[in-house]
C-alpha cells in the first residue's frame, strides 16, 4: 500500500488580486521508503504543496479541493485531533529556512522534549534520551550538552539537522523536506543531503524533497515530479526524466545544471520570468517562455498523457520518442 | 554586563544632577516658604530672624549648593509642616504606594496577558475586536472617574468592598503593609484596579501586538508541524516571545505607577505618598515636595536598572552579548 496517494490536489490563495491557484490538480503517491523530488522554480507551489498535505496552509490560502491519502484516510475529512497527532508524529515536515524555523527564546531541549510528549506518554527524561539520540543520528557533537543550548548558538548548518532530529524523533512514515539545504553552504548541504538519504533508507520513511534544484534530486530521488505555476508538467522515475526529458520546460531546468549536457556548452537559462500566478494565461502556462509553443497551447492547457511506464507529461509538442523518450 | 551597568550608572549620575536643577529652581519659583513659616503680620525682625535660620536670605546660588550639599548627605531638609525630615516622612509614607502599585502591576499583567493574547490569536473575530474595543475605554477613561464609577458599583451598591484608607495593616520586614491581611487586602483592590485600568489596556495592545507577530513566525508554523495543541503553542511558544516587551514597558510603567499614583490615592484616601505630596502642595511644603520630585527620579532610574538586568536574563540572545561584552 501506498504511503501517500496525493490526487487532484487544489490549494488557493484569495487575494485581493484574485484567486492565485498556487496547487492546481496536483497528483503523486509515494510508497514505504520511497523518495519524491519536487522540483520547479521559485513561487511553482512546492511549499504550499508540502503544508496542504499537513494541512498548515495559511490564510487566505487553503485547500479547495482533491484527496490526501494518508495510509488510507483522507486527510481532507481528518478532525482537527486527529492532524495533530498525525503532525510530526507520522508525518513530519523540515522548513526551508533553519534561521527561522526553532523558537529562539526556548532551549533545544524543551523543543524536541515537547515534540515527544505531544504524542507519546512518556517522562521528561525518556523523552530527553530520545532527542540526545536523534541529535547524534544527525550527527551533532556532544548532543547531551548541546541540548541546553538556544538555537542562536548553532550555526545554520547545525540549527537545520537539529530541525531534521526534530522530524526524525518520533521515527515518522513521511518527512516533508521542504528545500531544507538550500540555505546553507554547498559542502553542508551535499553532507546533510547524504546523511537524510541515508536515514531514510536505514528507517523505510518515505521522503518528499522538495527543490529548485534538479541537481540536488538526481542522486537522491527515485521519482520527480516538476512543478511549473502550480501544476505538475512532467513526472516519472527519476532516471528515465533525466535521461530523456521530454518537457520543453523540464530540458530548460536540466540545461541549467552545470555538468549536464555535453561539455564546453553553454549553460542555458530558461528565457522570460516566472509567471504572475494571480494571472496565468488560459492555456499552458508555460507558453511564453516555450520555444516549441503554437496557437494549440495558448488556446486550452494540455491534460495529463502518459508516455511511458510511470510517466506522464501535459504538454502538446513534447521531445519526440526518438530524440530520447521511451 | 558590567561595563553596561558602569555606562548606565554614569548617566543615572547626570539625570540627578540635571533633576536637581530643575527641582531647587522650579519649586523655588513657586510662592515665598516663608509666609507658611511665620505669619506675614510679624514683626519684621522676626520674619527677618526666621528667613536666617533657613538660608532664605542667602543668594540663589548659594542656596543651590547648600541644597546640593545636604542632598549628596541624604538630607532633603525639614518638612516646614510636620517638622520631620523631609525623605524620612516619604519614606513612611512610600510602603503603603509601593504595594497599591505592586498590586496594580499584578492586576494589569493577570487582566492584560489573556486578553491581549486571545484577542491577537482571534484577531479577525469579533472576540479580538471586542476586546480592542475595550481597551480603548481603558485607555481613555479618566482615572478619577473609574475610581468613583468602581466605589459607586462595588462600595455603595453592592457593599461587596471598602472604599477609603488601608485597612488592617501589619508589619512585615520592618514595613507597615496591608496586602497581608484579608482586611488590608479588601482595602487594595479598587485603588489597585482603578490604578490598573490603564496598565492593563496597555499589556491588552502590546500582547495582541506580539502574539499576532509571533504568530506569523516559522517557528510557531514548526511547532505545529510538530503537532503541538494550540493551547501550548500560545501558552510557551508565543508568550515566552511577547513577555520580554511587555516586562520591559510594564517596568518602565511602574516607575510612573509609583509617582503618579497621586489621583487614585487622592479618590480613595489612600495614605500614600501621592496623597502626601498632594497635601504637601496645598500647604506649599517645599522640602516634601522638592524631596518626593527627587526620590521619584531615583525611584525611576532604579526600576530601569533592574528592567534592563531583568531583560538581558530573559532573552538568550541579549544575554550571550552582554556576557561577552
Ligand atoms: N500568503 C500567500 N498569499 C498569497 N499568495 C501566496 C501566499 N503564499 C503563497 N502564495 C502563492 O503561492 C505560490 C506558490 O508559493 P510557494 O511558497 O509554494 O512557492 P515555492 O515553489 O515553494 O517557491 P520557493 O522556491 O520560493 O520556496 C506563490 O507564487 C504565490 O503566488
Ligand atoms: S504545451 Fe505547448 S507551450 Fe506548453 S510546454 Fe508544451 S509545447 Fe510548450
Ligand atoms: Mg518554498
Amino acid at each position: 500500500m501506498s504511503v501517500l496517494d496525493v490526487r487532484d490536489l487544489q490549494t488557493h490563495f484569495f487575494t485581493d488580486a484574485g484567486v492565485v491557484k498556487a496547487v492546481d490538480k496536483v497528483s503523486f503517491s509515494l510508497g514505504e521508503g520511497e523518495v519524491l523530488g519536487l522540483v520547479g522554480e521559485s513561487g511553482s507551489g512546492k511549499s504550499v504543496t508540502g503544508f496542504s498535505i499537513l494541512r498548515l496552509v495559511d490564510a487566505p490560502g487553503r485547500v479547495v479541493g482533491g484527496q490526501i491519502n494518508f495510509r488510507g484516510e483522507d486527510l481532507a475529512h481528518l478532525s482537527d485531533r486527529g492532524m495533530r497527532a498525525l503532525r510530526g508524529n507520522r508525518i513530519a515536515m523540515i522548513f526551508q529556512d533553519p534561521m527561522m524555523t526553532l523558537n529562539p527564546v526556548l532551549r533545544i531541549e524543551t523543543q524536541m522534549v515537547e515534540a515527544v510528549r505531544a504524542h507519546d506518554r512518556v517522562s521528561h527524561a525518556a523523552a530527553r534520551d530520545r532527542a540526545v539520540q536523534a541529535l547524534a543520528k544527525v550527527g551533532i557533537p556532544s548532543p547531551e550538552e548541546r541540548l541546553a543550548a538556544y538555537p542562536h548558538q548553532f550555526s545554520g548548518g547545525m540549527r537545520q539537522r537539529v530541525a531534521i532530529a526534530i522530524a526524525l524523533l518520533n521515527g515518522p512514515d513521511l518527512i516533508v523536506a521542504d528545500e531544507p539545504t538550500t540555505a546553507l553552504d554547498v559542502t553542508i548541504q551535499s553532507q546533510i543531503l547524504a546523511e537524510v538519504q541515508e536515514l531514510a533508507r536505514e528507517t523505510g520513511t518515505a521522503l518528499i524533497w522538495i527543490t529548485h534544484d534538479l541537481a540536488v534530486v538526481a542522486g537522491l530521488a527515485d521519482k520527480i515530479s516538476v512543478m511549473y505555476a502550480g501544476r505538475i508538467v512532467e513526472s516519472g522515475p527519476t532516471d528515465a526524466v533525466l535521461a530523456g526529458p521530454a518537457h520543453p520546460y523540464t530540458q530548460g531546468l536540466l540545461g541549467s545544471i552545470p555538468g549536464h549536457g555535453r561539455r564546453g556548452e553553454r549553460l542555458t537559462q530558461i528565457p522570460g520570468m516566472a509567471p504572475n500566478m494571480a494571472r496565468l494565461p488560459v492555456g499552458c502556462a508555460f507558453a511564453p517562455r516555450c520555444t516549441r509553443a503554437t496557437d494549440a497551447c495558448g488556446a486550452e492547457a494540455p491534460s495529463i498523457t502518459d508516455i511511458g511506464p510511470g510517466r506522464a507529461l501535459r504538454c502538446y509538442h513534447p521531445t519526440l520518442p526518438a530524440e530520447g523518450v521511451a | 554586563m558590567l561595563v553596561f551597568l558602569l555606562r548606565r550608572l554614569t548617566q543615572s549620575v547626570f539625570v540627578l544632577i540635571a533633576m536637581m536643577v530643575v527641582v531647587f529652581f522650579g519649586v523655588f519659583m513657586i510662592g515665598n516658604p516663608v509666609d507658611i513659616l511665620i505669619s506675614p503680620d510679624a514683626p519684621p525682625a522676626e520674619i527677618e530672624a526666621t528667613m536666617a535660620r533657613f538660608g532664605f536670605d542667602q543668594p540663589v546660588h548659594i542656596q543651590f549648593l547648600k541644597f546640593v550639599g545636604n542632598a549628596l548627605q541624604g538630607d532633603l531638609g525639614r518638612s516646614f509642616v510636620h517638622g520631620e525630615s523631609a525623605v524620612s516622612l516619604i519614606l513612611s509614607y512610600m510602603p503603603a504606594t509601593l504595594e497599591l502599585a505592586m498590586l496594580g502591576l499584578i492586576f494589569s499583567v493577570a487582566i492584560g496577558v489573556p486578553l491581549g493574547v486571545y484577542a491577537g490569536y482571534k484577531a479577525d473575530r469579533w472576540q479580538g475586536r471586542a476586546i480592542m474595543t475595550g481597551s480603548i475605554f481603558g485607555f481613555s477613561l479618566p482615572n478619577f472617574w473609574v475610581g468613583m464609577l468602581l466605589i459607586l458599583i462595588f462600595a455603595v451598591e453592592l457593599q461587596w468592598l471598602p472604599s477609603t484608607g488601608r485597612g488592617e495593616a501589619v508589619e512585615v520586614l520592618g514595613l507597615r503593609l496591608s496586602i497581608f491581611t484579608a482586611d488590608g487586602f479588601q482595602h487594595m483592590i479598587l485603588p489597585a484596579l482603578t490604578l490598573a485600568l490603564y496598565k492593563a489596556s496597555l499589556v491588552t495592545r502590546l500582547a495582541r501586538a506580539g502574539t499576532q507577530e509571533a504568530l506569523m513566525q516559522d517557528y510557531v508554523k514548526f511547532a505545529r508541524a510538530k503537532g503541538l495543541s494550540e493551547t501550548r503553542i500560545l501558552m510557551v511558544h508565543v508568550l515566552k516571545n511577547i513577555m520580554i516587551p511587555i516586562i520591559t514597558v510594564l517596568g518602565l510603567e511602574l516607575g510612573s505607577m509609583i509617582a503618579f499614583a497621586v489621583v487614585t490615592e487622592t479618590v480613595f484616601a489612600w495614605p500614600g505618598m501621592g496623597k502626601l505630596l498632594i497635601d504637601s502642595i496645598l500647604t506649599l511644603d517645599r522640602p516634601v515636595i522638592v524631596a518626593y520630585l527627587m526620590m521619584t527620579v531615583v525611584i525611576f532610574i532604579v526600576i530601569n536598572l533592574i528592567v534592563d538586568v531583568v531583560y538581558t536574563l530573559l532573552d538568550p540572545r541579549v544575554r550571550v552579548k552582554g556576557s561577552a561584552a
